[in-house]
């Protein structure tokens, strides 16, 4: 079956996160299983009607947790299921995930996945760790003192040569953040801030302001998944699958054939063919928003502007709610939350809050179609995922 | 000499003729002896055609600045000691890239697209690292 086959075999009909921020009672093992609890409580069904278990997994952990995450964590939850899977491409990995979870239902693997992430750096990294280990090349990049801002700073400096990007533009995807943030209870950050606020922070990595930088958080999320014709059964408004792509161009940037034109390009080209839609379609862009300019390329390489205008499509409130395309509408990592490894999962369970028309003063009016962008790495793989209401199939 | 905390590269059996050639003040890349491209870092095999043939060449050393920051902020306090320093991808005459710092003149007026040229500085007792000057 090709990924088109998969389109709305698929439906999402529980989602919840756990509490963000800082979270220092409680483990990213206890915040995998918290939010496995919620999301069952929001599906309304029992641990038992699980039969597919995907985590995705910590970066603070060690022991059974690194090498067995998702049989120990089903462990915890108690359950046995019959499908069992612990990813790891940091954050691309949930929305890769769904896709996975698609086509393992639809192969008949099992009926119904939940699908969890979370982690801990804020509190687990405090720990644990005093310095984080180091992630680059250890003899031909970490000599050199890189650092995660650095490596995208490299990106953004790109962006800023090539199309005459400024930093101003870049300020305006944290403030679009930062105010849908303040509209979303239990944010990390929610005091709206301006685009001075943001220029006038400390430099972190040239042009990289710490505004310009996503969050240090505790939190997980996890969503139910169960084939599309089951999916009336259960409580919730289904929330549908109707196509994803993935892209896995390069790890380090080394190898990377472009600073500029990420794999979002690749990946997004497949999921819009998978789900039959155009970008003109979608009412909501999650766009993952590690650092401020790469939202930015993101929406170039989503095709909702052209190449090199996405600095000027973010300007003018153009991506706050209201504006033409609302971004990230619970704030993104930016201001939410970024719990470490994997944390386009809360892209999802905002993606499905809205499908849902739960998102009150923040709600897109209307909303039908959401699409999803995960990344790992420096930039370097890719997942794409477009969701829709009942109206789209 | 490397302060504590920073990391010293240490030489594998696969890397230890990079480092060798860095001792000599020598930058050296492995070329495939099938389709004559060369690679960096190294690896056992050619990593476009997938040849074994591999031959370890000196090269020129010269290439250009691709993009640069200048980092202010690091979670390991051996580096945040020296900040702000430069950091930057070049791309060598010969192809590959490198991560790399620029040095020889203060930190800030970089240009993507600058040429460079590899210098080496003393990194632990038994590394000559390289790193590239605008020339």
């Amino acid at each position: 079956m090709s990924r088109y086959g998969l389109r709305a075999t698929m439906a999402i009909v529980g989602a919840a996160d756990t509490r963000v921020g800082a979270v220092p009672d409680l483990s990213s093992a206890q915040l995998q299983t918290e939010a496995a609890r919620l999301a069952l409580a929001d599906a309304a069904i029992s641990k038992d009607q699980i039969d597919g278990l995907i985590t995705c997994n910590a970066s603070v952990e060690r022991g059974p947790l690194r090498t067995f995450h998702a049989e120990m964590v089903a462990e915890l939850l108690g359950i046995k299921p019959r499908f069992c899977l612990t990813g790891a491409v940091g954050g691309a990995l949930p929305v890769l995930m769904m896709e996975h979870a698609a086509a393992v239902i639809a192969a008949g693997l099992c009926n119904t996945i939940v699908l969890i992430s979370a982690d801990n750096i804020l509190s687990g990294s405090k720990r644990r760790v005093a310095v984080p280990e180091p992630w680059d090349d250890p003899q031909f990049e970490e000599p050199y003192g890189p650092t995660t801002p650095a490596m995208y700073a490299l990106i953004a400096r790109a962006h800023m040569h090539a199309y005459g990007t400024t930093s101003e533009q870049f300020a305006a995807v944290a403030v679009a953040c930062r105010r849908h943030a303040s509209m979303t209870p239990g944010a990390q950050k929610r005091e709206p801030i301006t685009i001075a606020d943001v220029l006038n922070s400390r430099m972190i990595a040239d042009p990289l302001h710490l505004l310009d930088c996503s969050l240090v958080s505790d939190g997980g999320a996890a969503i139910v998944m169960t084939a599309a014709d089951r999916a009336k059964d259960f409580r919730n408004k289904p929330v549908y699958f109707l196509g994803a792509g993935e892209a896995h161009p390069y790890l380090s940037l080394l190898h990377a054939d472009s600073l500029t034109e990420s794999g979002a390009i690749e990946s997004g080209r497949q999921a819009y063919a998978a789900a039959g839609v155009r970008p003109r379609d979608i009412d909501i862009a999650f766009v993952y928003d590690a650092f401020t300019p790469m939202a930015i390329i993101y929406l170039e390489d989503l095709g909702f502007c052209p190449k090199g205008e996405g600095g000027r499509f973010v300007e003018g409130g153009n991506v706050e709610l209201g504006g033409a395309l609302p971004i990230n509408t619970h704030g993104g990592l930016l201001s939410y939350c970024h719990a470490g490894l994997a944390n386009s999962i809360f892209h999802i369970t905002e993606a499905v809050r809205q499908l849902r028309g739960e998102c009150g003063p923040r709600q897109v009016a209307g909303a039908r179609l959401a699409i999803i962008h995960g990344q790992g790495g420096r930039a370097s793989t890719h997942g794409t995922a477009i969701l829709g209401t009942e109206e789209t199939l | 000499m490397a302060e504590a905390g920073k990391l010293v590269p240490v030489p594998t059996e696969q890397t230890a003729q990079f480092w060798r050639g860095c001792a000599r003040r020598e930058l050296r890349l492995q070329q495939c002896g099938d389709c004559g491209r060369y690679q960096f870092p190294p690896q056992d095999f050619c990593r476009y055609c997938c040849g074994a043939r591999l031959t370890w060449k000196a090269v020129s050393g010269r290439g250009k600045v691709l993009s640069w920051t200048i980092v202010h902020w690091s979670p390991n306090p051996a580096y945040a000691a020296d900040a702000p320093y430069s950091l930057a991808l070049i791309q060598l005459d010969e192809g590959p890239r490198m991560l790399t710092n620029i040095i020889g003149c203060p930190p800030g007026p970089i240009e993507i697209g600058m040429q460079v040229k590899v210098d080496f500085e003393q990194c632990g007792p038994d590394i000559l690292l390289p790193k590239f000057k605008v020339t």
